[in-house]
């Protein structure tokens, strides 16, 4: 629902189910250039986008558009150069490193493209590991991390390591860790990139099951059928966000 | 995230890398073990010699020929020169020239062969009067010393060190027996208690007969002089006078000053002191040769660390994007550097402990490990862990976690 020139349409009536005033998160006008050398690259060329709290919002667009910059603001791993960042009304620049390691930890999780599982630990250590950072006991991180790989239908695998399962497996083991600190937002940087159609199902399938538990939900895909999936579609454009063509606003 | 959280982060690191680790700490483990082996034999050749000293008799003053530098500039050995007569010794007696002077025994030695119960052994031949026996403060296991009796008449008596009598006698009775020395032969009248000291050749190998016997037979070119006087002082606290009193006395009855001075007088604690100094001097030199390779050591484990960071890279971008702090990166990582160098501190002095017990039957050099030298070496293992760490750590700590996760 949000346009590029509209800031301000977060306002609006959004989903029925909705009747929060302040977005989860909200972008105005958001820049991020790189430079490298003498090279600069503007990835990001004035983003403006609002999501309200359960949402399900698409982003969708070419390589090299800028959604992966774009995820990285949100998920609170890198600044924007130019405009605002509000993450539940806060602005994110004004944060000090340590309160945005405490965000990404108790209210983000992110699935990473290519998983990002540590190698040499099992499954189930994997997904504690937020847990860890946020100061959870032992023994009830290892119930909790239990419970979110049966929530993925991996509960006869917790002891495996990355390397001991399938490409799917992988991704499943790194939804469950976004899961485990029971975050607001889940933030999904291409999911299935890596996966074949069965797996992609399956991971697709658990997003829409988190959506419907009132997750919000932010997930970049290059597939049109996953895209259509999401209760909003935004596309990338050099650097620029705007509302899918066709998609319910 | 706890401190117990944090080592066992660090312990799985460590143990996920065996062999790098294993390598690391070998590194400290070698430097620990021989700084503190290194620093135990030092101690231990200190105190043996101390100790050993120490048998040579108590308030012990000593007065040997020669010695200082001559007129001419040349330097004799010590006792290698004549200077000292039997007089000398008998003035240094007199109470009202040296009155803190409890008792004195000059001596002479030569080495000479004793022949005896079909052995021919040699040893080192001393001559000296009664008083040799508690000047030195030794002590007689079977038989008798000699008496002045004995001096006057220039008997033929002999009083054999303990592993002499052995060595000719076996487990038979030394006393009674006859050993030949020279061509005379001489009577075994009494076997020395042992000492265990080899300060100044070995104290249960000689052989002592009377002064004037050892001028008759044994070193008749010798005439009356004597290669060292004994003095024993009256107390330890009576020490310092008794050396004023026969330093003076001498330096008139030679004729000399301080400088031109025939003779050397030297105190017990003065030999410790130069002992002592020496071993220290030798210590401090290998202790620091051990140092450098503990130093060394320490690089190691910068290095490793250094590698662990840039190979973990992609690690520490995701432990920081799923909320760790940049505190609890650098608390991981220089917890696993500590970890490293305690270890191998740990296993240093294990390897230092096992080489105390088994180096001194190798080098017949006794190794003192003290509680405080461990302790020490641990906390020196652990302060190179955390100082190797600070620059990796730092590092780690630093990273962006977008830069970090998009590196390969
Ligand atoms: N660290 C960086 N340094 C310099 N340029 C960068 C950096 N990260 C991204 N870029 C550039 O920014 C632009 C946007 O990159 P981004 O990764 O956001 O694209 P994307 O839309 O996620 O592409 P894809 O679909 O292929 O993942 C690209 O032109 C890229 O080269
Ligand atoms: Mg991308």
């Amino acid at each position: 629902m949000t346009l590029p020139d509209a800031p301000s349409t977060h306002a609006l009536p959004g989903p029925a189910t909705r009747v929060t005033t302040e977005p989860i998160l909200r972008l105005e006008r958001v820049g991020k250039t790189y430079s490298t050398g003498a090279v600069t690259v503007e990835a990001l060329r004035g983003v403006d986008l609002s999501v309200e709290a359960g949402e399900f919002v698409s982003i969708s667009g070419p390589s090299g558009s800028g959604k992966s910059t774009l995820m990285h603001i949100i998920g609170c791993l890198d600044v924007p150069t130019t405009g605002t960042y509000r993450l539940t009304g806060e602005d994110v620049s004004r944060m000090r490193e340590d309160q945005l390691a405490e965000i990404r930890n108790r209210r983000i999780g992110f699935v990473f493209q290519q998983f990002n599982l540590l190698p040499t630990m099992s499954a189930w250590r994997n997904v504690e590991l937020p847990l860890v950072y946020g100061g959870v006991p032992r023994a009830e991180r290892r119930q909790r991390a239990l419970e979110a790989l049966a929530k993925v239908g991996l509960a006869d695998r917790v002891d495996h390591r990355p390397g001991e399962l399938s490409g799917g497996q992988q991704q499943r083991v790194s939804v469950a860790r976004a899961l485990v600190t029971d975050p607001q937002l889940i933030l999904a940087d291409e999911p299935t990139g890596n996966l074949d159609s069965r797996s992609t199902e399956d991971v697709l399938n658990l997003f829409s099951d988190l959506h419907g538990q009132g997750r919000t939900i932010v997930l970049i895909t290059h597939e049109a059928d996953v895209a259509a999936r999401a209760r909003r579609a935004t596309v990338m454009r050099d650097g620029v966000l705007s509302a899918a063509e066709g998609a319910v606003a | 995230m706890t401190w117990l959280e944090t080592l066992w982060t660090a312990v799985d690191a460590i143990r996920t890398r065996r062999m790098r680790s294993a390598l690391t700490m070998l590194g400290i483990l070698i430097g620990i073990a021989a700084v503190m082996l290194t620093v135990g034999l030092g101690q231990g050749a200190q105190q043996s010699v101390a100790a050993q000293i120490d048998k040579l008799g108590s308030n012990l003053l000593i007065v040997s020929a020669g010695s200082t530098t001559s007129l001419s500039g040349l330097r004799g050995g010590r006792g290698s020169a004549t200077t000292l007569t039997a007089a000398d010794a008998a003035m240094l007696g007199d109470r009202e020239v040296a009155p803190d002077i409890a008792a004195v025994a000059p001596s002479s030695q030569t080495s000479s062969t004793l022949v005896g119960n079909g052995t021919n052994w040699t040893t080192s031949v001393i001559g000296s009067t009664p008083s040799w026996l508690s000047v030195r403060a030794r002590s007689i296991a079977s038989g008798r010393f000699f008496t002045t009796q004995e001096l006057n008449t220039s008997e033929p008596v002999v009083v054999l060190g303990a592993e002499t009598a052995s060595d000719i006698f076996g487990a038979r009775g030394a006393v009674g027996q006859s050993v030949t020395i020279g061509s005379q032969p001489f009577t075994v009248i009494g076997v020395l208690a042992t000492v265990g000291s080899t300060v100044g050749g070995d104290q249960d190998d000689l052989a002592i007969v009377p002064m004037t016997t050892y001028a008759a037979s044994i070193s008749p070119s010798s005439g009356t002089s004597v290669s060292s006087i004994y003095l024993e002082a009256r107390s330890s606290a009576r020490l310092s006078a008794a050396y004023q009193e026969a330093d003076n006395a001498l330096l008139t009855a030679h004729g000399v000053n301080a400088t031109t001075a025939d003779f050397s007088l030297n105190s017990q604690q003065s030999i410790v002191a130069t002992a002592t100094t020496t071993a220290r001097t030798l210590t401090v030199l290998l202790a620091g040769i051990a140092a450098i390779s503990l130093l060394v050591g320490g690089i190691g484990v910068m290095n490793i660390m250094l590698v662990s960071v840039t190979e973990r890279i992609r690690e520490i971008g995701l432990r920081k994007a799923l909320g760790a702090t940049p505190g609890a990166i650098l608390r991981q990582f220089l917890t696993e550097a500590s970890l490293l160098g305690v270890a191998g501190g740990l296993l240093g002095i294990a390897l230092g402990v096992v080489g105390a017990m088994v180096l001194p039957s190798v080098l017949r050099q006794p190794v003192t490990v003290s509680t405080t030298a461990a302790l020490a070496a641990l906390v020196i293992s652990l302060v190179i862990g955390i100082v190797a760490g600070v620059y990796p750590a730092t590092r780690a700590a630093r990273l962006s976690p977008i830069d970090a996760l998009r590196s390969e």
